[in-house]
């Protein structure tokens, strides 16, 4: 039986955090007059305009000694060394793989900061080059750890551990990045029979969490067998969170996405995504996020 | 195993908003969201001079604009092509008597006929467009409002229109028969109803289908380059009737219910 709900629109403002938590954010629009004292330098995402300091994007003011600059709530991924990515693989080339992670210029997988399978520590041969295409091919997932940045802003990424390496079957939810909260680990195996990679560019990977953990294969083998459907009902019910979470403009991490799950049992998982459902469990979500702070 | 990604079933529609009456100075327009997909649809009527072959009947003409905002790919001329087969579909599924009621839209047989001019805007693309589309257009012909005109014949013969003054003396168009279109998509062995962007990326091919509210079809459009097997087009065809049937019925009843809320319902629009 097909399940058709149609409703008429309502106004609704995003339940998520608002108010100040722990110190007040200046918070700036673009055109908006940051200072008129003209003793400061200009960082990023300000322009001078008749001895005023005006901010060019939407988010919020920081202050470094002299040096003021506005950091952009929703902007692409800026990579920072050790940040953990999802990306796609989009170009296959000479001797490194271009990777797609939401992010201003296409990142760098190159050959030499790829495991072998098999864990083997020697140069790359010619013959490694032209069987690049065996390894990772064009819309392939894998997770990374960012190495180093270029001059350009491109971010080099390796998988030089046998955590990282290509992705097998699981969901993808892409948010904004700076709705993921740094964290020591974005590995996460979740209670509730699933496991979480949030990567820092705003793509989350979620997937069934592995029975026995192979060591030898280093990310390469996918496994290809069908997933169980009780798997697969946490997988969407953790990716309907996800999604609701993301809307109410709350922080994503493994904390605040349990929580959630938890808040969701009770409803269905095609109902987490009507609106009035949303809030209700993200408003539960919120609620006990402040109890286990304060 | 009747699960998707978002936890739907393969024929359960995502939830979907719809509002009438958002554009002020057109003679009827809706607004649909269904899911990350929002299109616009408004309806002008003009008069104009009857085709020649249908010499007492009004006729509707489409005009499908893809809106820039909606995805890059529809940047510059990039909407234009879908734009052209989304109307192209949007004549088809109409071409069919019985889905509105043209005589009513004639003012002077030969002479004079209302002319409904739809314009459909899609201001964001998340996936299944055409069903969307469908249900705006439905909702916005059953907003419609022509106003009522005379013709008065003078001493040497010549007619002559009178508008009649009362802004709400109008005439409402009968939607019961307009179809809405339903699109079936398959994906693996299985058909899903009302795809979101990546599910349509998995889908090789997928038929639309446009059904009544009584469950006849008007019009079929296959789409995509992967084939279909025969027995799957006919298992196809009966689910989307079945699903055609449930979307009209609540469709109408949130129409009704709109309806009944009267002049003081409070518009939410665009700024909501």
């Amino acid at each position: 039986m097909a399940a058709i709900s149609m409703r008429l629109p309502v106004v609704r403002k995003p339940v998520g955090p608002s108010g100040p938590r722990g110190g007040e954010k200046h918070l700036v629009a673009p055109g908006d007059t940051i200072t008129t004292d003209t003793g400061y330098m200009r960082g990023h995402g300000t322009y001078v305009e008749d001895e005023k300091l005006i901010a060019s994007v939407a988010g919020a003011v920081e202050r470094v000694n002299k040096l003021v600059c506005v950091r952009a709530l929703k902007t692409r991924y800026n990579g920072e060394v050790g940040d953990i990515v999802v990306g796609r693989i989009t170009e296959v080339q000479q001797k490194r793989w271009k990777v797609e992670t939401n992010s201003r210029l296409d990142s760098i997988l190159l050959l030499s900061s790829m495991n072998l399978p098999g864990g083997e520590l020697r140069r790359r041969s010619a013959e490694d080059e032209l069987a690049m295409r065996d390894y990772l091919q064009e819309g392939d997932l894998i997770s990374a750890e960012v190495q180093s940045i270029f001059s350009d802003g491109a971010v080099s990424l390796h998988t030089r551990s046998l955590k990282y390496g290509k992705l097998g079957q699981g969901v993808l939810v892409q948010v904004s990045p700076s709705l993921v909260k740094r964290q020591k680990t974005h590995f996460h195996d979740l209670p509730c029979g699933a496991s979480v990679i949030l990567g820092n560019n705003g793509f989350i990977w979620i997937y069934p969490t592995p029975e026995q953990k192979d060591e030898e294969a280093g990310g390469f083998t996918t496994n290809l067998e069908p997933v169980p459907l009780s798997d697969r009902e946490v997988i969407s019910r953790l990716r309907n969170c996800i999604v609701a979470l993301v809307t109410q403009k709350m922080m994503l991490f493994d904390t605040s996405i349990l929580y959630c799950y938890e808040a969701s049992l009770p409803h269905q998982i095609k109902d987490i995504l009507k609106p009035e459902v949303m809030e209700e469990i993200v408003l539960e979500t919120q609620q006990r996020l402040l109890d286990l702070e304060g | 195993e009747d699960l998707r990604v978002d936890g739907r079933g393969c024929e359960d529609y995502r939830c979907a908003e719809v509002e009438t009456d958002v554009v002020s100075n057109t003679s009827g327009s809706a607004r649909v969201k269904l899911g990350h997909t929002d299109i616009l649809v408004g309806v002008k009527a003009e008069m104009g001079t009857p085709k020649l072959e249908k010499p007492d009947e009004g006729y509707l003409e489409f005009f499908v604009d893809c809106s820039a905002n909606a995805t890059p790919e529809f940047e510059g001329r990039g909407g234009e092509e879908l734009g052209s087969e989304i109307a192209s579909t949007l004549y088809s599924v109409f071409s069919s008597e019985s889905t509105v009621d043209l005589k009513s839209l004639c003012i002077n047989p030969r002479e004079h006929c209302w002319v409904l001019y739809i314009d459909v805007l899609l201001l964001e693309c998340g996936g299944n467009l055409f069903d969307a589309i469908s249900i705006a257009v439905k909702a916005a012909l059953f907003n419609t409002r022509i106003p009522k005109v005379r013709v008065l014949e003078d001493e040497e013969g010549s007619k002559e229109i009178e508008l009649s003054d009362d802004p709400y003396d109008c005439i409402r168009l009968n939607v019961d028969s307009v179809p809405c279109i339903v699109t079936l998509s398959k994906i693996g062995y299985r058909h899903v109803v009302d795809a979101t962007l990546q599910e349509e990326a998995c889908c090789l091919a997928s038929l639309l289908i446009s059904v009544t509210n009584k469950g006849t079809l008007t019009s079929i459009k296959k789409v995509g380059k992967g084939s279909l097997d025969p027995e799957s087009i006919f298992e196809m065809m009966e689910t989307g009737k079945r699903v055609g049937k449930s979307l009209h019925i609540a469709l109408q009843k949130i129409l009704d219910e709109e309806e009944s809320l009267g002049t003081s319902r409070q518009k939410v629009g665009f700024l909501g």
